[in-house]
């Protein structure tokens, strides 16, 4: 019954959308302002109602997980009546159909939001905007209802559920789809609202400022998605990798880096008004990178440990929503990119200057990272297999991307319109002294590889350069913007730092001890104690425990599992993590290694001192708390700028009456 | 007639294991490290590079893949006798195609990966002389 229920909402769901796209369109038409607004009201309601009947789609499919409803066929295949109740709820979005209701649902209630609190933009443009977001919702519905109906029934019920994959098993699958969607997806809004000014032609300053708090709510939302993601694989894979340069980690990098791009480039529409025709194209390539994602992860295209469906008419399905969504917005921005006049030319020193800098730098790394995803599959269609990984990636990124670091750390200190580079020739022989101590120091210390040198002595530098706008102000009269920013690159700083050392000085020991013996790594000395079997409600292990100490340090207790899952079979690795503040000890327990001759069985140990690796999701975080602080100033400072002309305008109606 | 059974009973207990490949006990350098750390340091950024071929996008360097293991079994004997990681990188790309390294070589097929970059680049370039160019 709540099945049925959930299906039907979500059919109410897609004919909504299709009002919402002909209303809005409608109102487009119609000239506003001629009087025949009865139609236009139409759109706001039922892009808000269409926003409540996705939700409730959604949790009519968390119902039928959390109770264990196995003649929905959707649970049967993906659930098991034995797992805890967090991996019951988890595991809704832990498979293709589910995670594509997750995907509409916060299409819709992102539209929803829009419809209910944005009254900045020009009533018609609004109406372009949210007809707009009706039409890509509408696609994604139709997906769901025609290709990928999560609720579809099993004639017969089964006994029992065929389980979820024990690497999903995890807090992560709870908290990681769900904040990577809202960023992802969030994005919509930026690609329906640079639809919408295209289409009524009002590329505008106030359209940027608009635009500006909810690419930036998105942008919080993927950061925090990407940074979470990284550290689940990290500890989940057991391995101590935290990036792969893989396809569908990619995937999530292209619209965030995107996104990075266009927050940047809104910036210098709303204080210059120029960059108008690239930050609405932006607009649209940042939601066109979502889409594509999507189409990777879900067509199947990609076998890897995110690509769960691998279906071809899927893929088929998304690949035409793609051709339509991102041909049709691209078309309009070729009709229309002439008539949005580029706006003002500005000098090399200057923010505008830095900030066009940044924006060319990071659609290169986005073009690299594009290029270097896409090419393995397009070569595959001519049966020629070629592998694209961090050799690649590592290098032909940097090109870009260290450059592009050097500028953040100077572009802050610029002054908008015209400044020179005299005017702050103390910073910069500063921060250039400082690259060079850097890089002097550390090729001094050890055989660093040439990447993670650059990546330290950047990190420093640009840790300095980004406190440095402070210097000078009084800090309680700073704007919370400004604090956002200062955080924000200060948190890439913090993250590139990690990266750098991480990559140059991690330090591995793999072992073969039997219970009783120790072997050291880094500054560790590791004992292995003994080997038990432990027991979960759905998997059996063994597991270790270790002691480990630092020199003269308290010894630590450390119980990695190999565990070993039933439904369905499946072995995995528990890592275990000491943190301390300048780095992670990495433990694992793998096979039993043989027994020797005549003692007893050895185990396979893998561990890691990785130093400073946690600074990786630290500086993500901080990169979070910065966007996050940005969004509250921008927002903050309209409240109270909407209040202050609320009132000028009551008293002049008083001082007229 | 008892006697005559026996060889085949042995054969067919011989062949139990064999045929569950699954069950054979990795390759003895799979999971340890060579003494020499700069060989070791050598053979772990070479297996960084190369694909674990039964795996979904990831290296040998980071797989429980028994196919995985013996790469890198083979890897580290191979460094350990004192072969460079370009040879055994090219070995390992005869024996298993480009598709097991993760560095594309530029190549008849591989050469827009390494050229396109470089349009980007002038494109960059040209961007900055034209936005910056003409300044009043």
């Amino acid at each position: 019954m709540i099945a049925e229920l959930g299906l039907a909402a979500l059919w109410l769901a897609a004919a909504l959308a299709a009002l919402q796209l002909v209303t809005g369109a409608l109102a487009v038409r119609q000239d506003a302002g001629t009087g025949e607004a009865a139609i236009a009201d139409l759109t706001r309601p039922a892009t808000v109602v269409q926003g409540i009947l996705a939700a409730l789609s959604f949790a009519a499919l968390l119902y039928v997980f959390a109770v264990t409803d196995l003649s929905v066929k959707l649970v049967a295949d993906n659930s098991h009546s034995l797992k805890p109740m967090i991996f019951k709820l988890s595991g809704a979005w832990g498979n293709h159909e589910g995670s594509m209701l997750l995907w509409v649902t916060v299409l819709a209630a992102s539209g929803a939001l829009i419809a209910l609190v944005e009254r900045r933009l020009p009533e018609r443009t609004m109406q372009a905007v949210l007809a707009s977001q009706g039409f890509v919702a509408l696609g994604f519905y139709a997906f769901l209802l025609l290709s990928s109906n999560p609720f579809e029934r099993l004639p017969i019920p089964v006994e029992e559920g065929a389980g979820l994959n024990p690497l999903l098993q995890d807090i992560g699958l709870a908290f990681h789809p769900p904040t990577l969607y809202l960023g992802y997806v969030g994005l919509s809004v930026a690609f329906s609202f640079a639809v919408g000014a295209l289409v009524t032609r009002q590329v505008t300053p106030d359209f940027a400022r608009a635009m500006r708090p909810w690419v930036l709510g998105a942008w919080v939302f993927l950061t925090l998605g990407i940074t979470a993601g990284s550290y689940w694989a990290y500890y989940e894979l057991g391995w101590g990798g935290w990036w792969f340069w893989d396809p569908v980690e990619n995937a999530s990098l292209m619209p965030w880096l995107a996104a990075t791009a266009l927050l940047h480039s809104a910036s210098v529409l709303a204080a210059r008004d120029a960059l108008r025709a690239w930050t609405i194209m932006l607009g649209v390539v940042a939601f066109s990178m979502s889409m594509l994602g999507t189409f990777l992860v879900r067509s199947g295209i990609l076998t890897s440990v995110h690509a769960f469906a691998v279906d071809p008419e899927r893929g088929t399905f998304i690949l035409f929503l793609l051709a339509i969504y991102i041909g049709g917005a691209l078309l309009l921005f070729a009709l229309r990119a002439g008539a949005v006049s580029e706006g003002a030319r500005f000098a090399v020193a200057s923010r505008e200057g830095a900030l066009v800098v940044n924006n060319v730098l990071l659609s290169a790394i986005l073009a690299v990272v594009l290029l270097g995803t896409l090419y393995p599959l397009l070569t595959e269609a001519f049966d020629v297999r070629v592998s694209v990984g961090p050799p690649y990636f590592n290098p032909v990124g940097a090109i870009f991307a260290l450059p592009m670091v050097a500028v953040m750390a100077v572009g802050p200190l610029l002054r908008w319109r015209k400044d020179g580079f005299g005017r702050i020739r103390k910073e910069l022989a500063l921060l250039a002294a400082l690259l060079l101590a850097v890089l002097i120091l550390v090729s001094l210390l050890g055989d660093v590889a040439l990447l993670p040198l650059l990546g330290l002595a950047l990190a420093a530098v640009l840790a300095v350069g980004s406190v440095m706008p402070l210097k000078g102000r009084n800090l309680r009269r700073v704007p919370i913007a400004t604090w956002g920013m200062v955080l924000g690159h200060l948190g890439l700083a913090v993250a590139l730092f990690g990266m750098a050392s991480e990559s140059a000085f991690t330090k591995e020991r793999l072992a073969a001890l039997a219970p009783g013996e120790a072997t050291t790594v880094g500054p560790w000395t590791v004992e292995l104690e003994q080997v038990a079997p432990a027991a979960g409600a759905n998997w059996t292990a063994m597991e270790a425990q270790l002691s480990a100490r630092q020199e003269g340090g308290e010894p630590v207790s450390l119980n990695p599992q190999h565990r070993t899952f039933w439904a369905p079979p499946q072995q995995t690795a528990e890592s275990v993590l000491e943190t301390r503040w300048n780095g992670q000890l990495y433990a694992v327990i793998g096979n039993q290694a043989g027994a020797g001759a005549d003692g007893p069985a050895r185990w396979q140990v893998r561990l890691w001192w990785k130093p400073f690796v946690t600074w990786i999701w630290y500086g993500g975080v901080l990169i979070a708390i910065g966007g996050a602080l940005a969004l509250i100033g921008h927002v903050l400072h309209d409240l109270r700028r909407r209040f202050v002309r609320r009132k000028a305008a009551a008293r002049r109606r008083e001082v007229a009456a | 007639m008892r006697s005559r059974l026996l060889p085949i009973v042995l054969a067919l207990v011989a062949a139990g294991p064999l045929a569950a490949q699954q069950s054979l006990p990795p390759a003895p350098f799979a999971n340890r490290q060579l003494d020499d750390a700069a060989q070791e340091a050598q053979a772990q950024d070479l297996m960084e590079t190369l694909r674990c071929l039964t795996c979904q996008s990831q290296s040998i360097a980071d797989s429980d893949a028994p196919m995985a293991g013996d790469m890198r079994h083979q890897v580290r004997i191979r460094i350990a006798a004192g072969e460079t990681p370009e040879e055994i990188r090219s070995w390992l790309v005869e024996r298993y195609g480009d598709y097991v390294s993760y560095r594309p070589e530029v190549g008849a097929t591989t050469w827009p990966l390494f050229a396109v970059p470089v349009l980007i680049l002038i494109a960059a370039l040209a961007i900055f002389r034209r936005r910056f160019a003409r300044q009043g």
